[in-house]
């Protein structure tokens, strides 16, 4: 077993996060690293196929140009942060603009790349936190 | 299937291979996985109708590990695209180990599948070959015009995800034509229909194997296998060879000349 211990290939369901169809694919994990999309044969949407961005679909998980922490404007750079100040940072600022304008001066734009219950999250945070319905999603265009 | 998972076993226990690749069942659906030791061979499972194209994963795996002796199991396609790669030096024929499994007769009916076995199995009943070229027949009726019209109508639908391509285990060139800067700008517009499926039919003429993968992976439902079946039936005409048949037999449009034109591949 030890031999094998850098001899590794699974496959991992997932679904696509490039639109709101919900495609379901499989991502190629070879030695810990994803090296590729397939599409899910039995899966009851798109049932063995995928578009050209579908297919694409691991391509950004290793990028080097992805963040990995939240970058901060200081003095016009862009700087990286902890969350902890990015959230202080961001909180702030949208309690600020809804005192000073009112929530209805707020909107939020959420994204294909998060599951449907962040986006439900979302949504309801938007409404009930920030007091707006001025909310949408990428996938909606 | 337990004669063949036992096999499978002791293949693994004995090092007589590193790594076996199959289908395990994953939340309730068969996906492709890499088995390296006997007991995670409980989740193996043989499924009918969620074919994956295997043996283009193996050689993915293979490219990093290319010194690994590893197992695959295969029916009649992806056995027939085994030879096909070892031919092509993709794979090495020591270095991979195929492990032959039944299709049932009502699956090789449905693919037309004229050899719905590999050349060995350890267990199961064989299908019949099933010559049915039905499909073929009614398109070459038609007047040539309207074939014409037929196929440009149906590559007119081509969204360009190249999932035929990616699924192909016939696609196995180290550059794809399609990613060719020299020939296709990248960031420019994909090639003009019906540039690259005839390109492709012409590119695996002598290299298909007709499992039919591609016609499965379209998103448009274009019957891209009728296509492929057509010249794979015109090289079986010019040429009298079958892809994927005899593994000694090289194909006629891959070995020109002496040899020096043979694609680069790990297999070599």
């Amino acid at each position: 077993m030890l031999g094998n211990a850098m001899l590794s290939y699974e496959t991992v369901l997932t679904t696509c996060t490039y639109c709101g169809c919900g495609c379901g694919l499989l991502l190629e994990v070879l030695d810990g690293e994803v090296v590729g999309t397939l599409p899910q044969k039995d899966h009851p949407i798109n049932q063995g196929k995928l578009c050209i961005k579908g297919w694409s679909a691991h391509e950004f998980i290793h990028n080097q140009g992805r963040l990995k922490k939240p970058l901060l404007r200081k003095d016009g750079l862009h700087e990286e942060t902890s969350w902890e100040e990015a959230f202080d940072r961001v909180a702030s600022h949208l309690l600020k603009i809804k005192e000073e304008r009112g929530p209805d001066s707020i909107a939020g734009l959420t994204s294909a790349k998060c599951s449907n219950e962040e986006n439900y999250l979302f949504q309801k945070w938007m409404r009930a936190v920030v007091g707006t319905n001025n909310v949408d999603h990428c996938a909606r265009l | 299937m337990e004669k063949t998972r036992e096999k499978m076993a002791r293949m693994l226990d004995e090092g007589f291979v590193s790594g076996i690749l199959g289908l395990r069942l994953s939340h309730g659906h068969p996906v492709p996985y890499l088995f390296t030791d006997s007991v995670s061979l409980k989740d193996w499972v043989v499924d009918e109708t969620n074919r994956y194209p295997i043996t283009k994963i193996l050689i993915q795996i293979w490219k990093k590990h290319p010194n690994k002796v590893i197992g695959v199991v295969v029916r009649g396609c992806e056995g027939r695209s085994l030879i096909e790669l070892f031919k092509n030096h993709q794979l090495h024929p020591e270095k991979v180990k195929g492990i032959g499994i039944v299709c049932n007769q009502e699956l090789a009916k449905r693919c037309r599948c004229d050899r719905p076995y590999p050349s060995e199995v350890e267990e199961g009943e064989l299908a019949k070959p099933v010559e049915d070229f039905s499909d073929l027949t009614e398109i070459e009726s038609l007047p040539e015009e309207e074939r014409f019209k037929y196929w440009i109508g149906k590559f007119g639908e081509c969204i360009k995800c190249y999932g035929c391509r990616n699924v192909c285990p016939a696609c196995f060139c180290t550059t794809c034509t399609l990613e060719d800067p020299s020939l296709i700008k990248p960031g420019g517009m994909p090639p003009e229909i019906p540039i690259f499926h005839l390109h492709k039919a012409f590119h695996m003429a002598d290299r298909c194997i007709d499992c039919g993968l591609c016609e499965e992976a379209c998103p448009m439902g274009i019957p891209v296998r009728k296509l492929y079946r057509k010249v794979r039936k015109s090289v079986k005409d010019l040429f009298h060879y079958t892809p994927g048949e005899d593994k000694d037999l090289k194909g006629p449009l891959e070995f020109l000349g002496d040899g020096s034109y043979e694609l680069p591949g790990v297999g070599r």
